[in-house]
């Protein structure tokens, strides 16, 4: 359990913001400028907020009351960055092992072999960092970070700084981190799609105050948090792995109903998030008949909640879960929906891209 | 080297020596300086930079004279250094003392160049890992200024070499002691018939140059491949 309250003022810039960050994945979630990279920083006592307390497992590490204030080597932390940081003039390994030295209880060699596994960096060991693509110094800087026998984990936009095909390379190795370890993240990000497939909680965050903090499903749902808007607002829903057809789709489970997805890589049984864009989702009152859309799921209406555009967002109670449709409010008022009302979410199997596709936490 | 009179062979012998202490001695210094003015913010750090190029900009004479009043037998720093011994005036430690004050700048550039190179990012990154400073200087920050420390001492030891005005005016012109190959230049050419071993002397000056230019170019792309990371 990591625990925050501070307050700094730069720059006509105040922060003031305080959570609790449980074990699991804590998202800060919020557009650039809304602090999140200067919570993560005084977290690491990379920076010292002008006040505060930060405490993680009964450590205090900033208490500007009582002058305390550890310096970053002692706070036991890893720290995985945007940009990697690997040390140019180390081999993988020694950027591994850098961490191992100063670990109290160094991190046992069989520590060493799991997360080289886990990370499936064995192949690199002997390069330096100049000689490995984007996605594979990401690994190994999650690797060195692991090694370091953090009591905490930071991770500040990990995959911003890679495309679309290696952010898909590297996401799964954080949902198996934040399955396999046992010791909280706290991993900023700005992006919906990544916090929808990691998260546990999410503290969102807008202009250095915390507006929001819930789960994934319930701060990606509310458009008023969502930095984007309601562009961004999208449904979790968990699902089981039923079975694979051989035309390439991936036939799932959630709450009863059966969800049609493009192939996914996951064996049978396996617990998966899905994240569904509203602006995906099309609703109908009557079950329509003679339609492409594969996944019809009927429901009730939670909520309507007119944008400030022509723009809407429905919610919708399915047995799979709670699902958002973002729909004009023209249509809105002809399908007369309201509270209460009974319709049908209707989700295009290809409209779920792959990256919007992860592992969920086994329950 | 038998082309090389006892005389002349006295005074390279003794110019590499020079070099080589007034280099090994102020490198450690050179270092510290040069993080300090890279990295750090102190009251004073304008002074501290001056200080360290005056060399530069004085008359070589005007250093050499200064080194005299201070580290004379006389000088305040000189007499206390003197009951213990130590003996910087009319001896080739001297020398090597003016040489190495007058390269100092050109070591202290060059270094705190590479320095300010690295990423501090880096070092953050080796803190948070748990590494105390001082490892993460001699980690981190020490290896990837390689490249300049190794140009700065070469520099620095090419300037000694041919350091003169500081050098005759504290520590004269002694055959054997102080008579370094840019001395010895001066003392042949001011007899008659002195210009052949002169001449001798100023190609050894140009080959060691030279190899030190070579040697640091050689060696400092190795340095740079490592430390580059490939």
């Amino acid at each position: 359990m990591l625990e925050v309250a501070i307050k700094h003022a730069f720059g006509g810039f105040s922060l003031d913001a305080g959570f609790t960050a449980p074990s699991g994945v804590t998202a800060l979630f919020g557009r650039s400028g809304s602090g999140k990279t200067t919570i993560i920083n005084a977290v690491a006592g990379l920076l010292t907020p002008d006040e505060g307390r930060i405490a993680s497992r009964g450590t205090v590490m900033l208490d500007t009351h009582h002058r305390i204030n550890l310096k970053p080597h002692r706070r036991r932390i890893g720290y995985i960055f945007q940009e990697g940081r690997l040390f140019p003039h180390l081999s993988v390994r020694q950027n591994l092992g850098y961490g191992a030295w100063f670990a109290p209880t160094p991190a046992g060699r069989q520590d060493a072999s799991r997360v080289v596994e886990m990370l499936a960096i064995g192949d690199l060991l002997d390069r330096r960092p100049g000689a490995l693509s984007g996605g594979e110094k990401q690994r190994v800087a999650i690797g060195r970070a692991l090694l370091s026998a953090p009591e905490l984990v930071l991770a500040d936009e990990p995959l911003a700084a890679l495309d679309e095909e290696r952010k898909a390379e590297i996401l799964p190795y954080f949902e198996r981190l934040r399955d396999e370890i046992s010791v909280p993240i706290l991993y900023v990000s700005h992006s919906a799609s990544e916090v929808a497939r990691l998260a546990t909680t999410v503290v969102a965050l807008e202009a250095g105050r915390v507006v929001a903090k819930g789960t994934a499903a319930e701060i990606l749902g509310d458009p008023a948090i969502l930095p984007a808007g309601a562009r961004e607002a999208g449904a979790v829903l968990t699902a089981h792995v039923k079975t694979h057809h051989p035309d390439g789709l991936t036939e799932l489970e959630a709450g009863g109903i059966a969800l049609f997805l493009p192939t996914v890589h996951a064996a049978p049984g396996s617990r998966l998030r899905i994240r569904i864009a509203a602006h995906d989702v099309m609703l109908s009152r009557e079950r329509p008949e003679g339609l492409s859309a594969l996944n019809i799921l009927p429901g009730t209406v939670h909520s309507v909640r007119p944008g400030d555009g022509p723009g809407a967002l429905v919610a919708l109670d399915t047995p799979a879960g709670r699902v958002l449709a973002r729909i004009t409010r023209r249509s809105a008022q002809t399908l007369a929906l309201s509270s209460g009302a009974t319709a049908h979410a209707i989700i295009k199997t290809v409209s779920v891209a792959a990256s919007d596709v992860g592992a969920a936490a086994a329950t | 080297m038998d082309w090389l009179g006892p005389e002349e062979w006295k005074a390279v012998a003794l110019s590499l020596k020079v070099s080589f202490w007034a280099t090994f001695f102020s490198l450690p210094l050179g270092i510290m300086t040069a993080y300090a003015l890279a990295r750090w913010t102190f009251p004073g750090k304008q002074i501290l930079n001056g200080l360290v190029h005056l060399p530069l900009i004085l008359p070589p004479v005007v250093t050499g004279y200064l080194l005299l009043l201070t580290f004379g037998t006389r000088g305040p720093v000189g007499g206390a250094l003197a009951e213990y011994g130590i003996v910087f005036a009319f001896r080739w430690t001297g020398a090597a003392l003016a040489a190495a004050i007058m390269a100092f700048p050109l070591m202290v550039r060059a270094i705190r160049l590479s320095i300010e190179a690295v990423d501090p990012k880096l070092e953050q990154a080796a803190s948070t890992m748990g590494a105390p400073p001082l490892w993460v200087f001699v980690t981190i920050t020490l290896p990837m200024t390689l490249p300049g420390i190794v140009a700065g001492s070469i520099l620095a030891f090419a300037k000694a070499m041919g350091e003169f005005g500081a050098t005759i005016t504290f520590v004269s012109n002694i055959p054997g002691q102080t008579r370094t190959i840019p001395s010895a230049i001066y003392a042949f050419l001011q007899v008659p018939g002195g210009e052949a071993s002169a001449m001798k002397l100023v190609i050894v000056s140009v080959i060691v140059a030279m190899g030190a230019l070579l040697l640091s170019e050689v060696i400092g792309r190795r340095v740079a491949a490592r430390v580059g990371g490939r």
